[in-house]
């Protein structure tokens, strides 16, 4: 009885001095810190991915707080909303941006360039990218190995089981640019989202000689200028046999996808065109 | 009896599958077409001075060294410039190639000694003279890392050299085309090394065998009781024995200080297909044109072919296994242990070309996880941690793995070779060298 007695009382004792200890370290040595990154962190997303520059979400609150303004600071994750709220939040002007998405711009699956050799090596794009050219002969194209995916935080790409390719899942994607940077080869763009999502791009990045290029891809950009000329808004550039659709001047007009002669320009989201339509009832109507 | 030596850490004992040690070394009759790549040595490459449709003798300058860290590049046959354009090399990567219609005889450069006639009195007396000559006639490292040997030659200034060795250890598997060389060109080696000596100001040499080769350490030691200064060393027979600074340890017991070159502890290592390429230059005139190839693998015997520089390798490989119906599955340009895996077989032979290997029935391995039986630990030559690289590399904790010295990899290839769990050991570490180069460049700018 005695021994739980003096143990309970020197216990409570220590707890007591340590309360004090705890309370005055808490006083003495307390970090001022500005209350609204506390408040500007709850409006972030939290996932801590390091898009807009900064280690994690705080990091970003601290140096928006800091500067006082929001200049060149942008969240790609939460987008204009976050970035509204925090303005309204804080009193400061905010650049709105138009919402972009990660494009994979490589077409070379395994039917339109298919695999010369066999790779054995470990799956890591950067490796492949140091030891050889690639399974399919193509120096610019992509690796299939995910660097990509496995850089991707929101779990927003995953390898097509039948091209082989990554592919980005729109609702998914944030525009962080982690698979940006960990693409060896720089094929992965971040484009704007366009009009009712969608673009039209160029989905090669190869700058080898038509020639070359077309012995190991089928879809490979040959660098022949017929989208160049045939775009009223200027917005192709053809240089070093490659061409790029810039995606602030384009209008979406798919004039360069019909003329494209290998088919490395891609239309995503648009509604199937009209004469397509008509071929298509036209084969039924054979058909039948 | 002379005292055999080895190098003190880890190693391994790979079969040596040397299939052609008795055959001769054949000359190998003029392709048609020849394709000399630009970069053949590491470093700058060199600037193509000729353009389509000049016509070129054999030994004539074809692309000239601007910088210090370069080697020229010599034409291998007589005949017109068809084009310089791309082609592809080891790695797949297609790189600038100067391409000639080979003539089938050749018109060799006047000033250019053909005659078989061993040359014994050295020519070139001069120190800088001697470097000057090496560096015109373009000759690289010929062990495989092709590094221009006239960088290696200058000392830098406050460093002195004690031995010259000569690396003719050959410890890959399958090649042996140093071998050969030794057997049938001992004379001139020993001539070589007599001019290498000459332009290092040293009094010592030792030629480094592994004792798989008793004929050709016998051969060495009785033609080397006319040169003065020469001494042979048996060396035991183990990978990776012919590694610069475990070649080193072995003969001196000296130890290259971890990022430190050979030249720190005094020592200067060249490969015995380089200390030819060195008599031939200097007694003879004559470039870099032509190299030693093993050609050997699975299922024959192969042959050793003296080859010019730019022969397609599908002509060497026909000439061996001709009509025969064989499939092979890989083939590999090195040897087994550092090789590299061709993806075609339109490559040509460059001057870091020691062999060419075919192999079939290759069995894709499955990957267990790692047990921490700490084998790869116990053979790495270099006293690193294999298992803990490969980990650290695959999280990307860049600069743990830069704190463990991964830099210090020579890339031997043991750790991998004796992992039970066939666990990628050297291909992580190779990526992990090459992120810490990257991250170091960044830190630098």
């Amino acid at each position: 009885m005695l021994i739980i007695a003096i143990s309970a009382i020197v216990l409570s004792i220590l707890a007591i001095i340590f309360a004090f200890l705890i309370f005055f370290i808490d006083k003495k040595f307390k970090v001022e810190e500005n209350p609204k990154i506390d408040e500007v962190q709850e409006l972030l997303p939290g996932v801590n991915c390091g898009a807009c520059g900064y280690p994690g979400c705080r990091g970003f609150a601290e140096a928006i707080i800091n500067k006082n303004s929001l200049e060149n600071l942008f969240c790609p994750v939460g987008g204009n909303e976050t970035m509204k709220k925090i303005s309204n939040l804080l009193g400061l002007e905010i650049e709105e941006k138009l919402p972009q998405i990660a494009v994979i711009r490589c077409n070379g699956s395994i039917t339109n360039a298919p695999p010369k050799v066999k790779y054995e090596g470990i799956k890591n794009c950067s490796f492949a990218n140091l030891l050889f050219i690639g399974e399919s002969g193509c120096p610019y194209g992509c690796l299939k190995l995910g660097d990509c995916v496995r850089a991707c935080l929101f779990d927003a790409i995953y390898l097509d089981k039948d091209t082989g390719l990554p592919k980005v899942v729109e609702e998914k994607c944030t525009a962080c640019g982690a698979c940006v940077k960990a693409c060896p080869r720089n094929i992965i763009e971040l484009r704007n989202k366009g009009p009712k999502n969608r673009r039209i791009y160029v989905s090669c990045v190869n700058k080898e000689k038509g020639v070359i290029a077309k012995k190991n891809c089928n879809v490979a950009c040959i660098g022949c200028g017929r989208c160049v000329k045939v775009c009223s808004f200027n917005a192709i550039k053809l240089e070093n046999n490659l061409a790029y659709i810039d995606y602030n001047l384009c209008r979406l007009c798919r004039k360069c996808v019909e003329v494209c002669p290998t088919g490395a320009i891609i239309e995503v989201n648009f509604p199937p065109k009209k004469s397509n339509l008509i071929q298509a009832d036209e084969q039924i109507n054979t058909t039948l | 009896m002379i005292k055999i030596k080895t190098f003190k850490r880890g190693g391994i004992h790979p079969d040596d599958k040397k299939l052609t040690k008795e055959v001769p070394i054949e000359e190998f009759p003029i392709p048609d077409k020849v394709y000399i790549p630009l970069t053949q040595n590491l470093g700058a490459p060199p600037e193509p001075i000729v353009k389509k449709g000049d016509f070129v003798k054999t030994g004539q300058l074809i692309a000239e060294a601007k910088s210090f860290v370069s080697a020229n590049v010599h034409s291998s046959v007589t005949g017109i410039v068809e084009k310089i354009d791309e082609h592809i090399d080891v790695s797949g990567y297609r790189k600038l190639t100067i391409i000639i219609n080979a003539e089938k005889t050749d018109n060799w450069v006047e000033d250019i000694d053909t005659s078989n006639n061993i040359v014994r009195e050295i020519k070139i007396k001069n120190k800088s003279e001697i470097i000057n000559k090496i560096r015109e006639k373009g000759i690289v490292g010929m062990g495989g890392a092709t590094f221009p040997t006239h960088v290696k030659l200058s000392i830098p200034e406050g460093k002195k050299c004690d031995y010259l060795i000569i690396n003719g250890v050959e410890c890959e598997p399958y090649l042996t085309s140093d071998h050969r060389l030794m057997l049938e060109k001992g004379e001139e080696i020993l001539i070589g090394a007599k001019i290498l000596m000459l332009a290092l100001d040293v009094n010592t040499c030792y030629i480094g065998i592994e004792n798989n080769k008793p004929d050709a350490i016998n051969h060495l030691l009785e033609l080397s009781k006319n040169y003065e200064g020469i001494i042979i060393q048996p060396l035991k027979l183990k990978y990776p024995q012919g590694a610069e600074k475990q070649l080193i340890y072995a003969i001196t017991g000296r130890e290259v200080p971890s990022g430190g070159l050979p030249i720190d502890v005094g020592c200067i290592v060249q490969n015995v297909g380089t200390t030819y390429a060195v008599y031939e230059a200097v007694q003879k005139n004559k470039p870099l044109i032509y190299r030693i190839v093993t050609v050997s693998g699975e299922g024959f015997i192969g042959k050793n072919f003296l080859v010019r520089i730019g022969t397609p390798i599908k002509l060497l490989i026909n000439s061996v296994i001709g009509d025969q119906n064989y499939n092979f599955t890989s083939i590999i340009s090195g040897g087994p242990m550092m090789g590299k895996a061709l993806i075609s077989t339109e490559v040509p032979v460059t001057k870091g070309t020691s062999g060419i290997l075919l192999f079939k029935d290759y069995k894709e391995q499955k990957l267990y996880p790692c047990i921490k039986c700490a084998k790869c630990v116990m053979v790495c030559p270099m006293g690193l941690m294999p298992s803990l690289l490969e980990k650290l590399i695959a999280n990307e904790r860049i600069e743990e793995a830069h704190k463990n010295n991964v830099l210090d990899c020579i890339e031997c290839g043991c750790c991998e070779y004796t992992c039970p769990s066939f666990r990628p050991l050297l291909e992580y570490i190779r990526l992990g060298k090459n992120k810490v180069l990257q991250m170091l460049k960044s830190k630098k700018n």
